[in-house]
């Protein structure tokens, strides 16, 4: 990504109507590529309206206690009188609860608003970690190479080889169900394709004048990994954590469907599904933690994929030739 | 090819004994009451150390895994610490299950995901690329069980209600003991996973064909006066391909072992039911073959993958 390409494209570029109107050479001012997907970003409708999505899931689950009050309904209460028939099945969405309740009396909606924040919690900590895992490794593989390399990827090889939701609920089923095992077992197996992304782009970094000029003027092999290379592979980290986000929301939500997730009462978006399952004639008990599962998996990934082109150096010429063609 | 033959496979063994020594080490640091809960609830400590003991699992944990490695080396996987029935039984008898779901869903999913790939690519950014990638996004995002029991509610239970003719909402019918229940059990699994597949697949069709579309090899073929049709089947999708069946080879092995979700969903007895129902009784040797099984077909997968790289592509050599 060199700065003078990437003005003079824009420069032509339908961007152009963002900008305050300037003239001459004014017109030509230096962005740095944060700058350029952020712009990129601001103008993209879906990622905006997935960014607003977010917002909201995340308001959801940081209201939780507000809701939680307001209704008046405690998220482990259980209201065999009002919040079930006669036969103890769930009642449906009305007044009293609006969202309907589960099979065990308790509001649907204090619980689904409780359950983002373990959905919500468990993917961001759960990419966190993987995160940092990963660029770490792919860092030492990619740019010490020799043993650490090899040593590190064949690592690598070996988590991505095993059978992971087999090996997560083993490990689960081992040490006992909890929030914090789930976390760690989800990024346990994320970290390995982060890695193997990041040592392939260090691959070729390390072969750039910069880190040779760095190396020539002494600096120290940690050093250059973390002051000159990081930063070139930054925005691979942000796209790689975008979308590593839903899939990890998605890992807890199974774990928790399984019952190896988060153990109850504690809600958790998979765990109430579960629970719906055996009662098919209550539709709201699988629609609304459905639905709220789903927006917030689409509306990361939606952004993910905005991130990833905003970031792509290429991203305007595709667009320019996909308009010729 | 021999050599990378040997290598690979080499490999292969090294990933799947390292896999074995994870899953004993997992089940020996936590603590184990496995002699417990098969010599029952009111056994006295003499009845457990005789339980204990004639599992072998009085013995020190190298001593038991050097027993177990001896003992696969001879095709041997061990019995069930519950039922008596030799693991490897166990496992042909779910596998059929397991396979059939995968199987089915395999043809529908690369048809579909491959198909939608290729009219994305084909007009970029219009209508029907958008629509097509957004439906892809869409299951993409969606988790298996949702998408499951959605459609177990809508095929099943609503028009079951209706009184409208429906699907089995579960089970599992062998092919050899009656083809059309079989079929008929197998249809709503395979939609649910070919429908979540497909959409990497579109993805995965659609960048790797827009790649080879700019190519100035198909600039030449249109140039010299190739139907449309032929340059974007031969000469795009053919050299787009091996992304494909790379990724098909991996979604093969590793579904082996992933297919839990799909099996609980549609109460379908394979192989990762019947991992489950181990993992909860703690039946270690019925695990281990479960896992071995599992990872073993992903390293196989993942060997058949590069041979596969070679064929379709001749720019590939394996030495």
């Amino acid at each position: 990504m060199t700065q003078p390409l990437e003005t003079e494209l824009l420069a032509e570029g339908d961007l152009d109507a963002e900008l305050p109107p300037t003239s001459g050479a004014a017109a030509i001012e230096g962005r740095s590529p944060y700058k350029l997907a952020w712009l990129r970003i601001r103008r993209d409708r879906v990622a905006m309206a997935s960014a607003i999505v977010i917002i909201l899931i995340a308001l959801l689950a940081i209201l939780a206690p507000v809701i939680a009050h307001l209704t008046g309904h405690g998220v482990d209460q259980e209201f065999h009188r009002i919040g079930e028939n006669l036969d103890g099945s769930p009642k449906g969405p009305g007044h009293i609860f609006l969202w309907g309740t589960d099979d065990q009396g308790r509001d649907l909606l204090v619980r689904c608003a409780y359950g983002a924040r373990v959905s919500l919690e468990a993917g961001l900590i759960a990419t966190a970690i993987a995160v940092f895992i990963g660029t770490t490794v792919g860092l030492a593989a990619g740019y010490l190479g020799k043993i650490v390399d090899t040593l590190l990827s064949r690592t690598i090889d070996l988590v991505l080889a095993l059978p992971y939701l087999l090996f997560a609920i083993a490990l689960v089923a081992v040490v006992g169900p909890s929030l914090r095992i789930a976390i760690a077992v989800i990024a346990f197996f994320s970290w390995a394709s982060v890695g193997r992304i990041i040592r392939g782009q260090v691959l070729s970094l390390r072969e750039r004048e910069f880190v040779e000029a760095a190396r020539s003027l002494g600096a120290s092999s940690t050093r250059i990994m973390f002051v000159d290379v990081l930063p070139n592979v930054l925005a691979q980290v942000v796209v790689l954590s975008s979308l590593l986000i839903p899939s990890a929301i998605v890992f807890e939500a199974t774990l928790s469907y399984l019952g190896l997730g988060v153990p109850p009462p504690t809600p958790s978006w998979g765990n109430i599904i579960a629970g719906a399952q055996t009662y098919t004639e209550a539709w709201w008990f699988l629609v609304f933690p459905g639905v709220l599962l789903l927006m917030t998996t689409l509306a990361f990934n939606l952004l993910g994929d905005a991130i990833r082109d905003a970031f792509d150096p290429r991203g305007d010429q595709n667009f320019a030739r996909a308009k010729k063609g | 090819m021999a050599r990378f033959l040997v290598r690979r496979i080499s490999l292969g063994v090294v990933v799947l004994w390292i896999i074995t020594i994870l899953v004993f080490v997992m089940f020996f640091v936590a603590p184990n009451d496995v002699a417990h809960r098969i010599a029952g609830r009111n056994a006295t400590p003499a009845t457990v150390a005789v339980v204990r003991h004639t599992l072998g699992l009085d013995k020190p944990v190298t001593t038991q895994y050097w027993h177990f490695l001896i003992r696969l080396l001879h095709g041997n996987l061990g019995q069930s610490y519950f039922t008596q029935q030799s693991v490897s039984s166990l496992l042909s008898s779910r596998l059929p299950a397991t396979l059939s779901i995968m199987a089915g869903a395999a043809v529908i999913w690369m048809l579909l995901g491959v198909t939608n790939g290729v009219i994305s690519a084909i007009r970029p950014r219009s209508l029907a690329d958008r629509g097509l990638t957004s439906f892809a996004l869409f299951f993409y995002s969606l988790p298996t069980f949702v998408l499951g029991l959605a459609m177990l509610n809508i095929f099943f239970y609503q028009l079951h209600t209706h009184g409208i003719p429906n699907l089995p909402g579960s089970g599992y019918v062998p092919l050899t003991q009656d083809p059309y229940q079989w079929f008929v059990h197998m249809i709503l699994p395979w939609i649910t996973l070919a429908l979540l597949l497909a959409a990497t697949y579109t993805r995965l069709t659609r960048n790797s064909m827009l790649d080879v579309l700019s190519e100035d090899y198909i600039r030449t073929a249109r140039s010299k006066g190739l139907g449309e049709g032929r340059v974007v089947m031969r000469h795009g999708l053919r050299s787009a391909l091996t992304p494909i069946v790379t990724q098909f080879g991996i979604d093969l092995g590793t579904l082996v072992g992933n297919l839990v979700v799909t099996e609980k969903v549609f109460g379908i007895s394979g192989v990762g039911a019947l991992a489950v129902d181990s993992i909860t009784n703690g039946d270690l040797p019925v695990i281990i073959g479960v896992v071995i099984v599992a990872s073993a077909a992903v390293v196989v997968m993942n060997i058949i993958v590069d041979i596969a790289y070679a064929v379709l592509d001749p720019r590939v050599r394996l030495n």
